[in-house]
């Protein structure tokens, strides 16, 4: 028997992998060379621009006479972007905070952590109030920072873990809501998701900045920051709540009327067997709308809260450093993008984790 | 059915304005108690609010009118917490007594001041629409725009005058309005038009973003009227006087000469002008329900108008000229009331 011939010479080595993928046919062929040119217009005057002819050093505007990006209008101005307005020597209380909520999570990543379930408790009840009151000050001898003063990326993640910690909750109730079967509870929780859906969610702020306070008696005020929160929360409630849905919608029937067989109330039968099923089906949504969430948080600007990107654009308005709004949106755009593809990488390895059960299937 | 909620509406209206009278005279008491003023300010404009630098305050003209204000009530300048508000929401913050003094660049108008249940104080700077071209094209006059293209904002006020000020002098134009202040200046400094017209301050900050300022230069034609001040609740006019007469002690002190570095050596001087402003004399602060001494305070601790002006309008890099905003015996349209 002859041995087989080898392959021919041009399906082989880089040239033969360059056939196969870049030029198989002439449509392929036109998409790579229209690849090769965008990338050769854009790139080489994106590098030149933020690298190559950008200033780091100095701390002046008058630093910056190279023709690139002006990063050291990002590098003095990286404490209020971080903090907002919150006073320097308070600072230590918000790097405290989020010390303490960088450690319950490291904890809670261990794998073979004994009490888990105790301190993810921690983390969701008890850790809000310790993180509001370092926040706020009042007590201990701790001086009073009003929630005017929040702002940058400081307020940016607290609006959004606000909003993410309490969607996840209501959404649930309202998701199980939606489903049940007494008709009060189901009508109450359809009007309640159907209503909030309905409404942009730059209404709900406009409504809780501007029209509440006129409803109120005059002379009483609430907190702005808090006042926006609750429409937030309620808002993304309702929108996490149909993402459940779906997931719940997606448990086989079969195992709801196994759960009834064995004899287990609503509840538990919620809380053992259908949740845990429903929300692995929903993570993708549910990721989806806290990232939605997350970004959407850059809203606040018009009702004057600074976020990040709300910081970004005030601090370009000080004379001293006017003409460098371009440096700090790019800035903003990394850091969101970095937050937001944690999540979703992190959302991913969670989601392997609940399906390893169907590997092999 | 439809009665009912009349009714219920008229009630709650009749609620509110209740509310709202029980609040006349309580405003200086409040701000006492609580040992600050809460002022509302823009977002960020150049040269009137926006945060400085490094040690995240405030600066800007409207920003030390607020301090002023808190020099005269409080002694003590640094009294004063700033809350940045949106356009939208600015009279709604006032209205619902969130701040006790809004500082944010609002022009003076008869709806605002009779509609909206607020007072305006005066005017603290007089700005007005103008235009902006490169010093290449020789003009020294908006009358020889005809035939320009002209960069504006879409939608607003702005795009108005301008039509409206072509057409009355018999010139064609060529509007190119874009959405955003950002996208006018780059379409203007790429050459797409001729001209940009906004308010005049606004012209002078966004020239700092051209590649090169010096290159441009403001047309002395204002085509629109747009006097910026400060305003307070209606309904208490004990505070609408306190803030009134801050703003004309500003424009006093800088009649009178007297700046901060002088201000001491005028607490001696034998002008029965000066006797009665800075309280050495007569009673107008007793008046106010203020301290005496409250007009020599904010010029102590802020300055008086020049050198606002001079700190934040008048300096690089935004380098607006006086113009109107010179006092009244200087060809300028600030004339404080007489202090007696």
């Amino acid at each position: 028997m002859r041995p087989s011939a080898p392959p021919p010479d041009q399906s082989l080595g880089a040239l033969g992998w360059l056939r196969a993928n870049l030029f198989s046919s002439v449509g392929n062929t036109l998409l790579t060379f229209v690849g090769v040119a965008l990338f050769l217009i854009v790139v080489p005057p994106v590098v030149e621009w933020a690298v190559l002819e950008a200033t780091v050093a100095g701390t002046t505007k008058q630093a910056c006479d190279g023709g690139g990006a002006c990063w050291v209008f990002i590098k003095v101005h990286l404490p209020q972007f971080i903090y907002g307005f919150y006073p320097e020597a308070e600072r230590w209380r918000v790097n405290l905070a989020f010390a303490i909520l960088v450690g319950l999570v490291a904890l809670l990543f261990i794998r073979p952590m004994p009490k888990k379930g105790w301190i993810a408790a921690f983390t969701a009840v008890v850790f809000p109030f310790i993180a509001y009151l370092l926040f706020f000050g009042g007590i201990f001898g701790l001086p009073v920072v009003p929630t005017s003063e929040w702002g940058g990326l400081f307020l940016t993640l607290i609006i959004a873990g606000v909003a993410i910690a309490a969607s996840l909750p209501l959404g649930i109730l309202l998701a199980l809501g939606r489903r049940s079967e007494m008709p009060v509870v189901q009508a109450v929780c359809t009007v309640f998701i159907e209503f909030w859906r309905g409404v942009p969610l730059i209404t709900v702020l406009f409504m809780a900045s501007v029209m509440l306070p006129l409803f109120l008696p005059g002379g009483v005020t609430f907190d702005k920051l808090l006042r926006a929160m609750v429409g937030w929360a309620l808002f993304a409630g309702a929108y996490t709540a149909e993402v459940v849905r779906g997931g719940l919608a997606g448990v086989p029937p079969g195992q709801y009327e196994a759960a009834k067989a064995l004899g287990l109330g609503y509840w538990r039968r919620m809380r053992l067997i259908i949740l845990p099923q429903a929300l692995r089906i929903a993570i993708p949504g549910i990721v989806n709308s806290f990232l939605a969430i997350f970004k959407d948080t850059t809203l606040v600007l018009i009702i004057g809260l600074f976020d990040l990107l709300g910081i970004i654009q005030a601090i370009a308005t000080d004379p001293e450093w006017l003409g460098y709004a371009v440096e700090g949106y790019v800035f903003a755009a990394a850091v969101f993008w970095a937050f937001c593809y944690a999540m979703s990488k992190y959302s991913m390895r969670v989601e392997r984790q609940l399906n390893r059960h169907k590997q092999g299937v | 059915m439809r009665a009912t909620w009349a009714i219920a509406l008229s009630a709650g209206l009749v609620l509110v304005q209740i509310a709202s009278t029980a609040l006349a005279g309580e405003t200086l008491q409040k701000v006492r108690e609580r040992g600050h003023i809460r002022c509302g300010v823009s977002q960020g404009l150049p040269g009137f609010s926006s945060p400085s630098g490094d040690q995240g305050s405030w600066q800007g003209i409207d920003v030390d009118y607020c301090h002023a204000l808190a020099a005269a009530v409080l002694g003590d300048r640094s009294k004063v917490r700033f809350r940045p508000l949106s356009a939208k929401e600015r009279f709604t913050a006032l209205q619902s007594g969130e701040i006790d003094v809004l500082s944010r660049n609002t022009t003076w108008t008869a709806t605002r001041d009779t509609a909206l249940g607020i007072h305006f104080v005066g005017v603290i700077y007089y700005d007005g629409q103008g235009f902006m071209v490169p010093k290449s094209l020789g003009l020294d006059s908006a009358r020889q725009l005809g035939g320009a293209a002209v960069c504006s904002n879409a939608g607003t006020t702005t795009e108005l005058n301008m039509a409206d000020y072509f057409r009355a002098n018999g010139m064609d134009f060529e509007p190119v309005v874009f959405e955003n202040t950002d996208e006018v200046i780059a379409a203007y400094q790429a050459g797409r038009c001729d001209v940009y017209t906004t308010d005049r301050s606004g012209l002078y900050a966004q020239r700092i973003k051209l590649e090169d300022p010096d290159a441009h230069e403001v047309l002395p034609e204002v085509i629109s009227k747009e006097p910026l001040g400060p305003a307070v609740r209606q309904g208490d006019d004990e505070w609408f006087n306190i803030a009134k007469w801050t703003l004309f002690a500003l424009f006093q002190a800088e009649e009178l000469g007297i700046d901060s570095g002088n201000v001491e050596q005028h607490l001696d001087s034998e002008n029965p002008r000066v006797k009665r402003f800075l309280g050495v004399d007569g009673s107008i602060g007793e008046n106010l329900g203020l301290n005496d001494r409250w007009a020599y305070r904010i010029v102590k601790q802020v300055g008086n108008y020049a050198q606002m002006y001079e700190r934040h309008l008048a300096s690089e890099p935004l380098a607006i000229p006086r113009g109107q905003n010179k006092l009244w015996n200087d060809g300028g349209l600030h004339y404080p009331p007489a202090f007696r």
